[in-house]
């Protein structure tokens, strides 16, 4: 179709729909002039987000859709806190609040919804809340006093948000649901059944099977009263209970309505000229509450707008997860059908629903894998004679196994199909610009690890994330910003919140050292999460027995300590006596049940040969006593041991201090090297001659042994905070490039505020050895004995005659 | 049933051994429950009880190798199978749940409920 001069549209409404439809208008013809007309005062925010206002202390442009600059940079007109009063659907035209009339070619609306108030009494009075936008969680903030009652009336999914919420703020917080399970319009039973007590975890209370009749209170909100005659007393009411899609506008105008505005397949309403689209929409008898629709929804209206041809739209699988931390979620189409299959344990229930031998929907609490690939095949209503196997095959589904039409980001309806084509058209070479681009993953964010992985792939692997918990795809960095946000102080917490750990186990001594670095170790300590290693601060053996190295500062000993090793050596029949490679000595063979008496004996610190921790600092004699010496490498290497002693790292950290060039204590392969030098220090970093050859790069030289270990303890401290679990220095620096961390070292406000952080951390530290006398638990080092019991011999045989095996 | 120990002895998330009729058992106390194994690794005799647990798996603190708690299956490796043992706490004690047909209403409940089930 050909048009004398660009298309003029007004979109109705300021909310996901009406910036959806924006984009997908323009991304087919930049050319139409775009007037967005928006009730409230703020640009286009994402409104699934809305309760990290409750949690956090953000303001709502936190939650800004598109920064402003972006509706200027597409000649969007923007009219904030400005409502359309009346639409003229057959001119068509719409009146705004300030009185002027406006005439378009096309009209849109997406005037979304209002929360839906119960007919209850008084519930108009001050002190009643809803949840649905900035003003609701301001009000809620400014309101809400730690200690005192809060009550929400709805169990849905956003009535849980907000108790989150509450609860957050200090709140003692109370569910009132008029029907006897959470959620029942995405839960079946049991799934209900597991949630309930999740959610009481969090520290809400329930009520089920309530029947709200009045909020109490003369002046305002003191609590409710219940159909049975009971009341709860609360000074804070929060309604929860559904939404009404907002029509009044269309209503006025003459446009055919029941629920919401009817609309058809092309989500034209009874008007020409006029489409409708999110949650002011009915289709086919439904009105969407949810945001997975709307991406759909956009493509289809922009479409029609423009006359292009496409696919009708036909309706959308429901699609939800539960925004809790805490607690994963996800519920997709259909809760019960004609056959289920259910793979449950004690803290997860995954059940896949099938209705006439198709899917059509399923349940994942607690382990949310394979959320994708389900949501895929309900919406293909695919076959399934097996459920029980197919439910297993999600679970552990990759990105490769999707189809190109999986949708991968439910918030922005992106397929999968849509980032393999915005790499291989647009030469995106990072997931971060494939983001950018499709706006995946910038909704509730639960997709990004697939959106990384499914980048990765197409793009060569070349960005394939390193993730710290493989089961979740979760990387460290996502992980390091959620147990910052949310204050987490334990392995069991983050797991808690956010899954990681649960699976298989093996990352957990990855997330033990992210906790206490973040927290700069004031975390709360979980043995359980670590290597036995460092459970026990000894280094396992192939035969389950234990070495033993003390700390020697600088490889410099004394008869003293010595003998008092020697004593130990014999004392507890020691296996062998070995100097090691790092300039110190090592018992062998020693048992687990010896290990705090070992200790005592030997009155020297542990040496963290067994830990990711820093090592040793290897010294050469130096200027004391060799005649070509011309810095006192004993006196630094001491001093550098002293001052990074029991503090733990991402890998182990290995020093070495040379008193002149010739360098006899290896310091240009030691992943902290300083090797004197005529005038100074010179500083190395990321050697490396263990299973790979490196030599270490020059950081600086300096004058003194003060600016050593300034520049020396910043670059650990960088190191500390950036270095993924087991990344040796050596392979730490050339991933994030020597420049950057020389920007942040040599940066003087920076460095210090590196040097702080290690100061803080290293104080909270220390000699792991010290156990001995204050064990983490009365049974760290031992075992539980014997047991002899003739009834336990059809289990384990019977009693042994001559005691043990 | 067999007493084995007090809950208290075993911190949480960890394992330990235990020797019953000389057999050593490697108990662990999971936030899901309690579970125990024969002690050895079947790959080169690894000390499990020592190993880092994952939900219901432990993984052999020697060469990594990981095995359900509850059926002692490899996870992802051949190895044999681990011997498992029934066993649940009650009023603070952990038992191993020797069958005693004669009365079974005496056995503690908090045996976890895993597995598959298949609902009509
Ligand atoms: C005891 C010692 C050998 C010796 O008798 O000399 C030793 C023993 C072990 N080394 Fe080492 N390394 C020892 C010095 C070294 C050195 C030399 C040095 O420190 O100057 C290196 C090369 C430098 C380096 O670290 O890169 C070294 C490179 C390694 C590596 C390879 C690291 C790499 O990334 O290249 C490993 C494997 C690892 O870390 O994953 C390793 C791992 C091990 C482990 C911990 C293997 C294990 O996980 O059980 C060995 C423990 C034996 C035991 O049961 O106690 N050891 N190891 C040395 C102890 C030094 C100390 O006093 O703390
Ligand atoms: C706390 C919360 C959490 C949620 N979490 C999820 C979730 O996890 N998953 C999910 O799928 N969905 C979730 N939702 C639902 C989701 O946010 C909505 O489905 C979606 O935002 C609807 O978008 P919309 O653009 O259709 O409507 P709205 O966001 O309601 O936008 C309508 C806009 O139109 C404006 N408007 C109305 N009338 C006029 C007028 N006459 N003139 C000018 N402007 C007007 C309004 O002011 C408003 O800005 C959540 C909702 C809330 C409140
Ligand atoms: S070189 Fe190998 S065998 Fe020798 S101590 Fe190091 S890790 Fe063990
Ligand atoms: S001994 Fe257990 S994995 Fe090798």
């Amino acid at each position: 179709m050909f048009r004398s001069r660009e298309l003029s549209l007004a979109i109705v409404g300021g909310g996901i729909a009406a910036q959806c439809l924006c984009e997908e208008v323009l991304k087919r013809d930049p050319g139409v002039n775009v007037t967005m007309v928006c009730a409230e005062e703020q640009p286009p925010y994402d409104r699934v987000r809305l309760s990290e206002l409750l949690l956090g202390d953000d303001g709502p442009e936190a939650l800004a859709l598109r920064p402003p600059e972006w509706y200027e940079d597409h000649r969007v007109e923007l009219l904030l806190g400005t409502r359309v009063d009346a639409l003229d659907a057959a001119a068509p035209a719409l009146l705004l609040a300030n009185g002027e009339e406006r005439h378009f070619d096309e009209v849109a609306l997406a005037t979304g919804s209002q929360p839906l108030l119960p007919p209850i009494e008084g519930i108009d009075k001050p002190g009643v809340a809803c949840f649905r936008d900035p003003e609701d969680c301001d009000w809620i903030r400014a309101q809400a006093r730690p200690g005192a009652r809060a009550v929400v009336i709805g169990g849905g999914l956003l009535g849980l948000e907000a108790a989150r919420g509450l609860v957050a703020r200090g709140m003692r917080t109370t569910v009132v649901h008029l029907v006897d399970r959470l959620m029942e319009r995405q839960l079946d039973r049991d799934a209900a059944a597991m949630l309930l007590p999740a959610i009481e975890e969090l520290g809400v209370e329930v009520l089920l099977e309530r029947d709200t009749v009045g909020v109490l209170g003369t002046e305002r909100a003191e609590g409710l009263r219940f159909g049975d005659g009971s009341t709860l007393a609360a000074e804070m009411v929060v309604v929860s209970v559904g939404i009404r899609p907002e029509i009044d506008l269309a209503r006025a105008a003459g446009l055919e309505w029941a629920r919401g505005i009817v609309v058809d397949d092309r989500l034209r309403t009874s008007a020409e000229n006029v489409v409708a689209l999110g949650e002011c929409a009915e289709h086919d008898g439904v009105v969407h509450g949810l945001v997975a629709p709307i991406a759909q929804q956009a493509r289809v209206a922009a479409e029609t707008l423009l006359d292009l041809p496409g696919e009708p739209y036909r309706g959308s699988v429901q699609w939800a997860k539960l925004k809790v931390a805490g607690i994963d979620l996800v519920a997709i189409g259909r809760h019960s059908g004609d056959a289920a299959a259910v793979d449950r344990s004690a803290t997860t229930y995954r059940k896949l629903v099938v209705e006439g031998g198709r899917i059509a929907g399923a349940v994942l609490l607690g382990d949310t894998r394979g959320a994708e690939d389900l949501l895929a095949a309900v919406e293909a209503g695919e076959e399934s004679a097996e459920p029980l196997a197919r439910l297993a095959a999600a679970a552990t589904a990759s990105a490769a196994d999707l189809p190109d039409s999986a949708q991968v980001c439910n918030c922005n309806g992106v397929c999968k199909g849509d980032l393999l084509a915005a790499v291989r058209e647009r030469g995106l070479a990072t997931a971060r610009e494939a983001m950018a681009v499709t706006r995946a993953g910038t909704g509730c964010g639960s997709c990004r690890g697939m959106v990384k992985e499914i980048v990765a792939a197409e793009t060569g692997g070349t960005e394939e994330p390193a993730y710290l918990c493989p089961c979740r795809r979760q990387t460290r960095e996502e992980l390091a910003a959620r147990i910052r946000e949310d204050g987490l102080r334990s392995v069991s917490e983050v797991s808690g919140a956010c899954g990681t750990g649960r699976e298989c186990g093996a990352c957990k001594p990855a997330l033990a050292y992210l906790v206490s670095e973040i927290n700069q170790n004031r975390h709360r300590e979980e043995r359980g999460a670590k290597f036995i290693n460092d459970r026990v601060h000894a280094n396992i053996q192939r035969d389950g027995s234990f070495s033993v190295v003390p700390r020697m500062y600088g490889g410099v000993t004394t008869p003293e300590e010595l003998r008092r090793i020697a004593d130990v050596a014999e004392r507890y029949e020691v296996k062998m006596v070995k100097v090691t490679g790092g300039q110190r000595i090592d018992l062998l063979g020693v048992r687990k049940a010896d290990l705090p008496q070992i200790w005592r004996d030997l009155d020297m610190p542990s040496g963290f040969a067994y830990s990711k921790a820093v090592r040793t600092v290897k010294s050469c004699v130096g200027s004391d006593f060799c005649r070509f010496g011309i810095g006192d490498s004993i006196a630094l290497a001491q001093r550098i041991e002293r001052e990074w002693e029991g503090v733990h790292t991402p890998h182990k950290v290995k020093a070495g201090v040379s008193g002149c060039p010739r360098n006899c204590a290896e310091a240009t392969v030691k992943d902290i090297g300083v090797v004197a030098v005529e005038g100074g220090w010179q500083v190395r970093v990321g050697g490396a001659a263990g299973a790979n050859v490196r030599e270490a790069d020059v950081l600086c030289t300096v004058e003194t042994a003060d600016e050593v270990l300034a520049v020396g303890t910043a670059f650990l401290q960088y190191y500390r905070e950036h270095g993924q679990f087991k990344e040796r220095i050596y392979d730490f620096l050339p991933r994030v490039g020597l420049e950057q961390v020389e920007e942040a070292i040599f940066d003087p406000e920076r460095a210090a505020a590196l040097r702080e952080r290690f100061r803080i951390a290293r104080a909270a530290a220390g000699d792991a050895w010290r156990e001995r006398d204050r064990p983490y638990h009365a049974n760290q080092f031992g075992d539980l004995g014997e047991v002899e019991d003739p009834a336990a011999a059809a289990l384990v045989g019977p009693p042994a005659d001559g005691g043990i095996e | 049933m067999t007493r084995l120990c007090d809950a208290a002895d075993v911190p949480l998330g960890e394992g330990r051994v235990v020797r019953v009729n000389g057999r050593p058992l490697a108990l662990f106390r999971l936030p899901a429950g309690w579970y125990a194994v024969q002690a050895e690794c079947p790959h080169l005799g690894g000390p499990l009880a020592d190993g880092i647990a994952g939900e219901r798996s432990v993984i052999c603190p020697l060469h990594e190798r990981r095995f359900d708690l509850l059926s002692g299956e490899p996870l992802g490796h051949e190895c044999e199978a681990l011997k498992t043992y029934p066993v649940g706490e009650r009023e603070g004690a952990v038992f191993l749940l020797t069958p005693e047909p004669s009365e079974p209403s005496s056995r503690p409940t908090e045996v976890p409920a895993h597995g598959f089930q298949e609902s009509p």
